[in-house]
């Protein structure tokens, strides 16, 4: 590990991660170290397995029936595929937001308000309205939609749906937050948003994002790793991933001369 | 002389005109396809369909006419000559334009769009012929009977001597609370098992037991009926109805409600369980992923986005319910009575129809009319139904398109 990262604390640690989905071997002995109020991106062709590396950090690949999971990953130190942890309850803990805006049918409101009802985060109505407005505005998206908190969510542009799908994932109060190409079904102005306030969450939460944009990555992330045919080829702070990269894949990748 | 005879010319030269057309274009062609406007098999399709189309109109209308003119007997010679004439009309001139530049493609298109707008018209036609030959007869019935007591009296004792007393309320109260045990009984038992089989069973569960239900869709109503007579309204009436005092009817709505709720099982299931199919995985992906529980899952977020859809199911199994017949005959028994008790007999307007028609009648009296008047009341409400689930599935689907 680099002098920096052992300076700052470790938030996720995962060692030899193994993934199968049936008979196909996605993801290869990866282990990677994430550190907290980081904002860390997973870069790599179509099909290199950083999705589903992703999806193992909150378990969401336990809902795949034919997906497997072999290796260790801990959060603060306590392993996340211990029997005795429940996929529910880390999920509140590791929030996720997914590549194309999935709002519910429900009220801009209700969208919000969604998590912290089912995991009893409010007392009351003032509390829960606090919470929703809070919410908003860590999701940047308080003063556009503040007047019509009852209208459908569905009904927002695609960037406010996401901003929306952000604030929603936030006000569950997460200590990690995972990003699967957060902006691929957005247009270059809500992208902007969105990144910006992906770097607003890093204040409270280590961000782990998935991008195919190698642009996006060195503008958001602070560390970044490069998965090339189900192997993680390289981790590093992005700086240097981008300027000097160790591994020949790497650079041929960030070239463009391949993927 | 019959429209045999026509029928064959008309076939025969259509099929005769399609090849004649056809080497005609390729020789107008000169061994060069490219410099027609249309392929060889477009210009014979454009004859064959200039012969056929317009000849089978000419028959149809004919057929029409002599209905409406109460024409009895075989068509007259001229009929055939004409329908002959329009045929080969219609093929010489197709034949004739058969050139280089012809836009055959185009014109044979004009012919099977006609052809599409006539099968949708006569289907329309039909529905419109239905209504007004029940609307028709109604009106001779209201002009025989008052409709206020058809809508509004409580009694139901027909008499072929005529002085009958025809009041539709005790019909619909059966009709409505048969409909509504089945409800009861359907929507619940029908809603589980969509929501099992779209959320919970693996794949191969999935496909033995759709089918299985599917099978209950399968079984025709008389059997059900047999299955209500024999097995379900004893059963009722022993261990139910006559233990706690409620009568001693083999018959009764609640049987042929029960059994009625049977059949409609896979109706609500299977429906539901497209719909809910139909909600995109991205939600529930998104629900998971803020740390419910797969149940809290399916109760916020799946079935509230399917409700509108499995509402429209439901509404579609109580028009279903409301039409039933056979049923209800063997089940609830042939007695109009207005009465709370679920374990009485009681009957509803589709089986009085039957009744009120069957046995020697004349057209004339009011006691047969009646169940012109039966039918249309009975059109009118499972119309609405009908239209009510098509505008609530209507606006589901505007919700993720």
């Amino acid at each position: 590990m680099k002098d920096t990262s052992m300076t700052k604390n470790i938030k996720i640690s995962a060692n030899n991660i193994d993934v199968y989905y049936g008979d196909k071997h996605a993801i290869k002995d990866v282990s990677v170290q994430i550190e907290d109020k980081t904002v860390t991106a997973f870069i790599g062709p179509s099909g290199c397995g950083k999705s589903t590396f992703l999806r193992c950090i909150n378990r969401m690949n336990d809902t795949i029936d034919i997906a497997r999971v072999t290796g260790h990953i801990a959060i603060d130190g306590e392993d996340i595929y211990d029997p005795r942890v429940d996929p529910v309850q880390l999920r509140a803990k590791v929030g996720m937001v997914f590549q194309k805006p999935n709002p519910f049918p429900k009220s801009i409101y209700d969208n919000v308000a969604y998590g912290p009802k089912i995991h009893g985060l409010s007392r009351n109505k003032a509390e829960l309205d606090e919470i929703v407005e809070k919410s908003l505005r860590r999701g940047a998206l308080w003063e556009e939609v503040k007047d019509r908190l009852h209208e459908p969510g569905t009904g927002l542009s695609g960037g406010q749906q996401q901003r929306l799908c952000i604030a929603r994932a936030v006000a569950t109060e997460p200590e990690v937050l995972l990003m699967d190409e957060p902006c691929s079904a957005l247009d270059p102005i809500a992208t902007a948003q969105v990144e910006e306030l992906i770097d607003e969450l890093r204040q409270s939460f280590s961000v782990v994002i998935v991008t195919h944009s190698m642009q996006q990555a060195a503008r958001v992330s602070q560390k970044t790793a490069f998965f090339h045919l189900g192997n993680m080829v390289e981790y590093d702070e992005t700086d240097k991933i981008f300027t000097n990269p160790e591994d020949p894949r790497t650079e041929s990748y960030i070239s463009g001369r391949i993927g | 002389m019959s429209l045999t005879l026509p029928l064959l010319f008309i076939a025969a030269l259509s099929v005769g005109g399609f090849f004649i057309a056809r080497s005609r274009a390729q020789s107008a062609a000169g061994g060069d396809i490219r410099k027609l406007a249309s392929l060889p098999r477009q210009h014979g399709l454009n004859t064959a369909l200039s012969t056929a189309i317009p000849a089978l109109f000419a028959i149809l209308a004919w057929l029409f006419a002599a209905r409406l003119l109460s024409y009895r007997e075989t068509a007259p010679i001229w009929v055939p000559l004409a329908i002959i004439v329009i045929a080969t009309l219609g093929f010489i001139l197709s034949v004739m334009r058969v050139s280089v530049t012809f836009r055959a493609r185009t014109a044979a298109e004009g012919w099977i769009r006609s052809l599409l707008i006539g099968a949708s018209v006569i289907a329309i036609l039909t529905t419109v012929g239905i209504v007004f030959s029940m609307l028709f007869e109604s009106i001779n019935f209201f002009s025989q009977y008052r409709w206020q007591d058809f809508f509004f009296s409580t009694n139901w004792s027909p008499n072929f001597r005529g002085n009958s007393d025809l009041g539709i309320l005790p019909l619909l109260w059966g009709t409505l609370y048969i409909s509504v045990i089945a409800l009861i009984f359907a929507v619940p038992i029908g809603l589980f098992a969509a929501v099992y089989l779209s959320e919970y069973a693996s794949r191969r569960t999935r496909s033995v037991f759709k089918p299985l239900i599917e099978i209950l869709a399968g079984i025709p109503t008389i059997v059900y009926g047999l299955f209500a007579l024999v097995t379900v309204g004893p059963f009722l009436r022993d261990y139910l109805a006559q233990p706690t005092g409620f009568g001693d009817s083999a018959s009764s709505v609640m049987t042929a409600g029960l059994v009625m709720g049977i059949m409609l099982i896979p109706f609500v299931s299977s429906l539901s369980d497209d719909i809910i199919n139909a909600v995109p995985q991205s939600l529930r992906d998104g629900s998971l992923g803020l740390g419910s529980t797969h149940s809290e899952t399916i109760r916020q977020v799946v079935l509230p986005a399917a409700l509108p859809g499995i509402v429209g199911a439901i509404l579609l199994a109580a028009s279903r319910a409301i039409g039933e017949t056979m049923i209800v005959v063997l089940g609830a028994g042939a007695a109009a009575r207005l009465d709370l008790n679920p374990f009485e007999a009681m009957t509803t307007v589709t089986v009085k129809i039957v009744s009120q028609l069957t046995g020697d009648t004349d057209f004339a009296s009011p006691e047969t009319l009646v169940a012109f008047a039966l039918g249309l009341t009975l059109f009118v409400i499972t119309l609405a139904l009908n239209v009510l689930a098509l505008y609530i599935v209507r606006r589901y689907r505007e919700q993720y398109e």
